[in-house]
């Protein structure tokens, strides 16, 4: 296991492909991209039940409406910009608010998304679609998870945010003793002095980080919380009053986002120091991606850094 | 040319969906009369001649399906569905009230026969098309009707919405654009000018067709010969008049949304009642 890479956004076209086989009622719609967001894995076992609906993301959506209004489930696909951002209004009006079993498969989220630069890293996409009422975000550390993430998406009665990555990230999770479970977050390392939360490519960057610590003196606990909502309110409560020091970390904005959601939980109901590590309020830029990682702040080095100063 | 007796029955039927507007608008006080008015013959031939609904089964699975995508309009499928029977008449009176089943806007989880929650311009099209493709990908042989307003086009969903409609060969999917001119702040061509709006769906790959929208004969000479053209949506461009059957308010954009004084709902009631009475005659003296 060690030294695998795995894109999450692989994980979601090879996870289509095996619930297409197991649910005839899947169907997948992309705008124009299954090469980049997988779907084309679904595509080329099921063409019939593959629509590409176009670079016309809006649209996409609406037909995703129309067709989880007969019973069917429909998985929209892009890129996290064009889904949580572009095509926002038809996700909350057409989707949100009649609470209709629409999945939105969004890749490329993140600064990671690379060259491609500020237009595509969406760092905005969990703030945004997590506001909608009704709305359930996920944000998969991995290729298990990830897999176990788009079955249980498929499974739940109502619409969906699932946010994967471009970038090629580590396996973390051992497939044959993972559960997956919408809303628990898991607690990878057990600790005392503060506590690490981290969602999608940041929870392996945490537990590097967690293991730095460690060699400094500090105990850290390590949370991946791949549902931001609902979030894990009762195990955010119980680490953060064990700890009494949150550090969340997140590929998206410290605005809105894992943060913003841990803070209004812990602000609330455990209120104890907390530092948000995730893109600062600014946009991206073009580069490599293991490059954008390091220069703002998310890889296990600034992590470990940015702590160690909290603490 | 539609069998007269045919004909009769859905103007009758008409005038009464259009008392029943007035009985929304008597409790709520207001509503957005004008486009509900000027698509309600066309809202009235579907339910009352053309759909296959079952009031008693509104979920039915192989029914046929309506919406409306300038879900303002909604008091004429209101006023339809409770004509056909799908709630109780009584339903119409909590019109503007809090929690009533007929809000503002649809709401698909408020009352049966309500298929989308729309009313956010441009979506309905789109909404429309995932209906048709899901029923193309089954082999059912259900047809998918939206109403969108000609006040709506300007937004550019529409038109991704349109094109995709072409590409996926929607035969199944009709779309009739209530051309009733004008808008919330005025004329329609002044706002923005979206003509030639036939020509425009043509060139995206629609069968056209292009009727007066408040001639019954029209609209179900329209519907008889769908599809247009096989293989293509169908779209009716409707030229209607903005708030018809209100002898003081037909096209006035000022009753786009209508605040009803007692003096002119009285009189529009009167009006309508008497409308009825002269229809109901005309039918009998057909048999």
């Amino acid at each position: 296991m060690a030294g695998k890479k795995i894109a999450t956004r692989e994980s979601y076209g090879n996870a289509l492909k095996e619930l297409g086989e197991k649910y005839q009622d899947l169907v997948v719609l992309d705008a124009d991209l299954a090469g980049a967001t997988k779907t084309s894995t679904f595509q080329k076992a099921f063409p019939d039940r593959h629509i590409d609906c176009g670079i016309a993301e809006g649209n996409m959506m609406g037909i995703a409406a129309g067709i989880a209004t007969t019973g069917k489930v429909p998985f929209a696909s892009t890129f996290a910009m064009f889904a949580a951002g572009r095509a926002f209004e038809q996700i909350r009006n057409s989707i949100g608010y009649p609470h209709l079993n629409v999945k939105i498969g969004a890749t490329h989220a993140g600064i990671s998304v690379g060259e491609d630069g500020a237009t595509h890293q969406c760092n905005e996409d969990i703030a945004l679609m997590r506001v909608i009422p009704g709305m359930t975000v996920i944000c998969p550390a991995d290729d298990v998870e990830a897999k176990a993430a788009v079955e249980a998406a498929y499974l739940h009665d109502g619409p969906v945010y699932l946010r994967f990555g471009r970038l090629a990230v580590p396996v973390i999770n051992d497939e044959e003793s993972y559960h997956f479970e919408i809303g628990k977050g898991i607690t990878l390392k057990e600790g005392k002095d503060v506590t690490l939360v981290a969602t999608g490519l940041c929870v392996s960057e945490a537990l590097e980080a967690a293991l730095m610590l460690e060699k400094e003196g500090i105990d850290a606990e390590v949370i991946n919380i791949h549902t931001i909502k609902p979030i894990d309110e009762e195990l955010l409560v119980a680490s953060a009053g064990k700890t009494g020091k949150v550090v969340t970390i997140e590929e998206h904005s410290v605005l809105g986002g894992l943060g913003g959601a841990v803070s209004e939980v812990l602000g609330t109901k455990c209120p104890v120091p907390t530092l948000r590590i995730g893109i600062e309020d600014t946009f991206g830029e073009s580069g490599p991606a293991a490059e954008l990682i390091k220069k703002y702040g998310i890889d296990a080095e600034s992590i470990c850094r940015k702590v160690k100063e909290f603490v | 040319m539609a069998d007269k007796k045919r004909v009769a029955n859905l103007k009758l039927q008409a005038a009464k969906c259009r008392q029943n507007v007035l009985r929304m608008v008597r409790a709520g006080g207001h509503g957005h009369v004008g486009g509900a008015l000027s698509s309600l013959d066309i809202v009235t031939a579907l339910y009352f001649d053309k759909m296959n609904v079952d009031p008693e089964n509104p979920k039915m699975e192989d029914r046929d399906r309506f919406l409306l995508s300038a879900g303002h309009k909604c008091l004429a499928q209101y006023a339809v569905l409770a004509e056909k029977g799908f709630f109780d008449k009584e339903v119409l009176d909590t019109y503007g009230k809090l929690a009533a089943k007929i809000p503002g806007h649809p709401d698909m989880h408020k009352l049966p026969g309500v298929e989308a929650n729309t009313g956010a311009l441009g979506h309905g099209m789109s909404i429309a098309n995932g209906m048709a493709m899901a029923g193309k990908l089954d082999g059912k042989d259900y047809k998918v009707y939206a109403i969108t307003g000609d006040g709506e086009l300007p937004e550019g969903s529409n038109w991704e919405a349109a094109v995709a409609a072409a590409k996926f060969g929607l035969d199944n999917l009709v779309v009739f654009v209530d051309n009733n001119g004008l808008q919330i702040s005025g004329d329609v061509t002044k706002v923005m000018d979206m003509r030639p709006i036939d020509e425009k769906f043509k060139a995206f790959g629609w069968a056209v067709k292009y009727i007066d929208g408040n001639d019954m004969n029209q609209i179900l000479d329209a519907l008889d010969s769908i599809p247009e053209e096989k293989g293509k949506p169908t779209m009716i461009l409707c030229d209607t008049v903005k708030a018809k059957g209100l002898s003081f308010g037909e096209n006035k954009a000022g009753f786009h949304f209508w605040n009803a004084t007692e003096e002119l709902l009285d009189q529009a009631e009167k009006e309508m009642a008497e409308l009825v009475s002269k229809l109901e005659k005309e039918k009998e003296e057909l048999v």
